[in-house]
């Protein structure tokens, strides 16, 4: 992604047009019209769609919107915002999600990430093919098909007890007793292989030389991990816990197949509450507040994101 | 020293094999679970051998109602969605990458800011718009949703491939008099195929496993996608017939780890996507 500010725009057409000084001045405006022509497509389709949901949402975040649509909406102000945060289930939501994310994509998915693209560099060929397979289904299915099989695996009948029996552990009701838990790792079942595939890509870019020297020269794995290959990836270490902390905050279909956010809201992140407030309880203008807050979340992670591809010029 | 080096490299080796065969053998469970179960003929919530190996669940499962009809759904909108993508990427792509324009900058940091958005938090204010305009529960309505909420992946990807393609013989081709449609279409995207395959695949793998969008902007059952009809298993049927679920599911999934292992093979390893979102 280091692409788009590093070159300032290639322009490879732009040869046929410099070099005829004797043309008038309308015509290079005309002819830069025709030229971004073929974006227009995609500018209406992403206006229409993308654009102005987000602004409707900016809109409807502050109206007392109902489900059962009721001829006129009030402006509220920021009523809904008000509601928000005295809210106990909202701020149980928050809560949720910070741990959702901090459990499963910056402790979980990065770190076993991290592990298995370190492991599969020194790994022997089979086993690195078998385990890369593996790990990158889980990431291509469906989320609603992840779902249903760690809600199988989480199960009270399901396999985890089965495994803790015959350990002779003590088992228990995963999806009752510990909700929250069990959607992370399955997130992280789901999820790993992304910081997996970022992290071999990086690894695969340290020059071969450097960490031999510092094998000859008597430093061990750890400290090469610390002070030689860490530093050198740590710019895909920002870019990975960025996607990955966007593509957590988003996750509905996982959570919802489980567990439904239940019970008693116990695994209730905030898409699920948002759901839950515009549908279930017909609010849609709080559900909207809801959304809009998760929206600038995102907003202030995108633009981070940003800058830290910026800095990589 | 060598010898040591060496031997210290096959230790090295061993401890890594054995540390990825452990993390190997708790993701396969939930897999062998999808597997096993389907072809049991007493399927419940374990892994374990097959009671009876049938495939009487895929018998079960293979009917219009269950499988042919949400799998033809989900077809029409991803298919539909995908094309509207692509095309739209291609000729956005086209002018971003070839001329120079004071715009392009700001235009591709807005795609790539849009790229990151949660689309799961507009769903609740695009469900309230499509009632407005009398597009909710319409096909063509998820689809052009689909389309506009991949776009900002799709245009940032090609573009990324697109300067990849020499600009040489685009050049003969317009001094020859052939319009920007032209070269696009005769000359550059011949010359990108597997960029544009990468393109398609991603964009269709993400609609086909998407289940919030339809779940929200589609309501009647016959226009259900796989991904919101496989809920049916839990609601009405009764008792879950864990059998049939893993039938389904495997029924399901099947098209889209076909299409990433061509598009992987294609790019030579698994890791091209990752390398596409890095950079």
């Amino acid at each position: 992604m280091t692409v788009v500010t590093k070159r300032p725009a290639p322009g490879p057409g732009r040869e046929p047009t410099t070099p005829r000084p004797t043309t008038h001045r309308s015509q290079p405006r005309h002819r830069s019209l025709t030229r971004a022509l073929p974006l227009s497509p995609a500018v209406v389709l992403l206006l229409l769609f993308l654009a102005g949901p987000i602004a409707y949402c900016a809109y409807i975040a502050f109206t007392d919107l109902q489900l059962t649509g009721q001829a006129e909406d009030s402006f509220v102000g920021f009523d809904n915002f008000r509601t928000a945060f005295g809210d106990e289930a909202f701020l149980n939501a928050v809560w949720l999600t910070l741990v959702f994310t901090v459990i499963s994509a910056l402790i979980g998915q990065n770190t076993l990430g991290l592990g298995l693209a370190l492991l599969m560099q020194r790994a022997s060929k089979p086993v690195r093919t078998l385990t890369g397979a593996i790990v990158i289904t889980a990431w291509v299915l469906p989320e609603v098909v992840a779902g249903f099989l760690l809600y199988a695996f989480f199960r009270r009948e399901g396999t985890l007890n089965a495994i803790l029996d015959w350990l002779q552990l003590p088992s228990q009701n995963w999806l009752f007793t510990l909700p929250i838990l069990a959607v992370s790792f399955a997130n992280v079942w789901r999820g790993t292989a992304f910081s997996m595939l970022v992290y071999s890509a990086a690894l695969g870019e340290i020059p071969k030389e450097i960490t031999e020297a510092a094998e000859v020269d008597g430093a061990g794995g750890r400290r090469r991990l610390w002070h030689i290959t860490l530093p050198m990836i740590r710019r895909s270490i920002g870019t990975n816990l960025m996607l990955i902390t966007l593509q957590t905050l988003s996750v509905f279909g996982l959570i919802w197949v489980m567990t439904r956010g239940g019970p008693g809201g116990r695994s209730q992140t905030l898409p699920l509450f948002m759901y839950e407030e515009a549908f279930q309880k017909s609010m849609i203008g709080y559900g909207t507040a809801v959304a809009l807050l998760l929206l600038l979340v995102g907003s202030l992670f995108s633009v981070v994101y940003l800058r830290l591809l910026r800095t990589e010029v | 020293m060598a010898r040591t080096l060496s031997s210290r490299r096959t230790t090295h080796r061993l401890a890594a094999d054995a540390g990825l065969l452990v993390v190997a053998a708790a993701f396969v469970l939930p897999l062998a679970w999808v597997i096993l179960s389907s072809l049991d003929t007493n399927a419940n919530l374990q892994v374990k051998l097959p009671d009876g190996v049938t495939l009487d669940n895929f018998d079960a499962v293979l009917t219009p109602d269950i499988t042919f009809t949400p799998l033809l759904n989900s077809l029409l909108l991803c298919g539909g969605g995908t094309a509207l993508t692509v095309a739209c990427a291609a000729l956005a792509a086209y002018p971003l990458s070839r001329f120079r324009s004071r715009f392009n900058r700001p235009f591709l940091l807005t795609v790539l800011f849009a790229t990151c958005l949660p689309i799961t938090a507009i769903m609740v204010p695009v469900y309230a718009l499509f009632v407005r305009v009398n597009l909710i529960d319409t096909m063509q309505g998820t689809i052009f949703f689909f389309a506009a909420s991949q776009l900002p992946f799709a245009i940032w990807l090609m573009k990324n491939f697109m300067d990849g393609v020499p600009k040489e013989l685009e050049e003969a081709a317009w001094t020859d008099g052939a319009s920007s449609l032209q070269s696009l279409v005769r000359i550059v995207l011949p010359l990108m195929g597997p960029g544009v395959a990468v393109v398609t695949v991603f964009s269709f793998v993400m609609m086909w496993g998407n289940f919030f969008v339809p779940f929200m902007l589609l309501l009647t059952p016959d226009q259900m996608p796989a991904s919101v009809s496989i809920n049916e298993f839990f609601g009405n049927r009764g008792m879950v017939a864990y059998g049939q679920l893993a039938a389904f599911s495997i029924v399901y999934s099947t098209p889209v780890i076909l299409l990433y292992v061509l598009i992987a093979r294609r790019l030579g390893g698994g890791f091209a996507l990752g390398g596409a979102v890095k950079g």
